[in-house]
């Protein structure tokens, strides 16, 4: 699938591999895990409120609307977080029903 | 007397200026940021490994970002910098931070609020499907991290990021696909005179234009958005339109990028306790203050696009003005020739962003046209048209109270996005002014803290 964002530089960086729900996900070092995820996937989450897929807004920790979490439930803003070998991220909240959302 | 503890929230243009006036003076003022790096949103620094060079970065405005950073660097050692450490609260003289999980409460004696602005947003039906972007969000994603944020992107609102983030993309490749400005062009022409205030800062913005023309960028003027087109699968797939002929037209696009202008960062100002006043211009709520950044409170201070957007080189001179102020009332001396200088540049740039908002203004009428299932707050996916039920059957004509009955504002964005189109919705409602409708009240913490926090003593 082609990612929604397009790199247009800074191609030549060291590789990281992480791991988005479970499938590898190659970033570059300095990288935002925003980016990461959008340079080959066309969304962060979900909408609690069911309206459909999102994938972030306002790139810059305001809106608060690329939350991910860690596959030990740490909530983890996209826009801000740089990618870690090894890390491991669910789009998601790991065990979150859907009262716990709110 | 001991040091006094002086605070500067924020490490952008005006922060920065700030501290090398208290450092000048023999201060050592402690500097808190969220971000990563200092510099700000215009002079916003890329990570460390990124090799383009500041020309390419940052355009005209290269040679003042480089003078900015290394004016920053140079105050290593001499200022207590924070980086990565978000200010959630002030209270009880006291301001509170968090970072990697920490907690701490800081006492000041002066405290200088250069928190910035971010994207100003009227909401679009459609707006809340993956691939709008806010405007200045498009710009961070090729700044920061050498991206766009789609292969055809459509920019779209108003103002003069909205010129220069699509002539920044074109610039750097990507693909955009239209300049959709709200604003009709006579707006400009008639603004010219106030305009020429900054003749340079004026002849770049039509040098951007020309550019995009150049580039066969389709740009429209007095437009009226009408729906980002697309569905929850695809995301974005395109726009519609209502051209300045009143002809409605739709385009293709991957990614919106969406903007009208900036709003300050006031909810720290507000929990200081500052008092605000509605600016009929721009149609906002600004803390206010006096010439110098004196806000009301005593010993706080407030300067840049936090306190009311000025733009870049304002905020270079607010910060150093406010500055002056901190020196002054701390009764030390301060440089009469510098102060006067000062307030006449500031005065120049006071006169220019009078006429950007008559150039670019708000466009409060769409908010009332906005169709009853249009999302207004991204957050909770509440719709304008719930916002409007609870002014009719709630009687809910005041900004906090319909906050409480309708939950816009009352998301995790804390009503950045949607608070003040929300306020032109009630208004057209009710049939009341906007100003009377009032403002959201900042509440702390002012962005969520991680669950887990652990307190330091100070
Ligand atoms: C996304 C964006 C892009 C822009 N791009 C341009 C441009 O290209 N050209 C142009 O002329 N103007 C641009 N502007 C306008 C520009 O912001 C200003 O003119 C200039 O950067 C203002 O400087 P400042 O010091 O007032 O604020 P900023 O540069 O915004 O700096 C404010 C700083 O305060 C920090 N901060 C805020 N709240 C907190 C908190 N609670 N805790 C910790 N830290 C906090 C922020 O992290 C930020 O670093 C842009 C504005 C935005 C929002």
């Amino acid at each position: 699938m082609q990612g929604r964002f397009v790199r247009l530089a800074e191609t030549g960086r060291a590789q990281v591999t992480i791991h988005v729900d479970g499938a590898p996900v190659t970033a570059l070092e300095g990288d935002t895990l925003m980016v990461a995820i959008l340079a080959s996937g066309r969304h962060l989450r979900r909408s609690e409120f069911g309206d459909g897929p999102r994938a972030g807004f306002c790139l810059m920790g305001a809106c608060q609307d690329c939350w991910v979490w860690t596959e030990a439930g740490d909530r983890l803003r996209a826009c801000t977080t740089q990618p870690a070998e090894g890390m491991r991220i669910s789009t998601s909240q790991p065990g979150a029903t859907w009262a716990s959302l709110t | 007397m001991g040091q006094p503890d002086v605070i500067i929230i924020g490490a952008g243009p005006a922060g920065v200026r700030a501290a090398e006036a208290l450092v000048g003076a023999g201060l050592r003022p402690t500097i808190i940021d969220e971000g990563r790096r200092a510099g700000g949103q215009i002079y916003r620094r890329q990570p460390e490994n990124f090799r383009r060079p500041y020309g390419e970065l940052y355009g005209t405005e290269a040679g003042r970002a480089k003078a900015l950073h290394d004016g920053f660097d140079a105050l290593a050692g001499r200022v207590d910098y924070r980086p990565e450490t978000l200010v959630w609260n002030i209270a009880d003289r006291h301001v509170w931070t968090a970072a990697g999980g920490r907690q701490q409460a800081l006492p000041f004696d002066a405290l200088l609020l250069c928190t910035g602005a971010t994207d100003r947003l009227m909401p679009v039906k459609g707006w809340d499907l993956a691939g709008t972007y806010s405007l200045g969000g498009a710009q961070v994603a090729l700044k920061a991290q050498a991206c766009a944020i789609g292969r055809r992107v459509a920019f779209v609102g108003t103002g003069p990021l909205l010129y220069l983030v699509a002539a920044q993309y074109v610039k750097a490749g990507a693909g955009v696909a239209a300049v959709l400005d709200t604003s009709p062009f006579a707006a400009r022409v008639a603004a010219l005179p106030k305009l020429l205030a900054q003749p340079g800062v004026l002849r770049d913005g039509v040098a951007l234009t020309l550019a995009l023309k150049r580039a066969g960028v389709a740009l429209h003027a007095g437009v009226e958005p009408l729906e980002v087109l697309g569905d929850a699968d695809a995301g974005v797939t395109g726009l519609r339109f209502r051209d300045g002929r009143g002809r409605e037209r739709a385009i293709g696009a991957d990614a919106v990028a969406l903007g009208y202008h900036l709003r300050p960062e006031t909810q720290l100002a507000d929990l200081a306790r500052c008092a605000f006043a509605f600016e009929p211009k721009t149609r906002q709520w600004l803390p206010e203050r006096d010439g110098d950044g004196r806000s009301s409170v005593p010993g706080v201070y407030l300067a840049g696009d936090g306190a009311r957007i000025l733009g870049a080189r304002s905020a270079e001179a607010t910060g150093r003005l406010a500055a002056l102020a901190v020196l002054a009332d701390l009764g030390l001396p301060v440089d009469a020739g510098e102060l006067a200088d000062l307030r006449r540049q500031v005065a120049g740039y006071a006169r220019f962003a009078e006429g950007l908002a008559e150039a670019f203004p708000w466009p409060a009428a769409q908010a009332g046209k906005l169709p009853d299932e249009t999302v207004l707050c991204r957050c909770e996916n509440v719709t304008a048209g719930d916002l409007r039920r609870t002014v009719r059957e709630a009687g809910a004509k005041e900004a906090n109270r319909a906050k409480a009955f309708s939950r816009v504002g009352m998301g995790r964005c804390q009503g950045r996005y949607c608070g003040q189109a929300a306020a032109e919705v009630v208004a057209a409602e009710a049939g009341v002014p906007v100003e009377q409708v009032g403002r959201l009240r900042g509440q702390a913490p002012v962005k969520p803290l991680p669950i887990a926090i652990e307190e330091d003593a100070p």
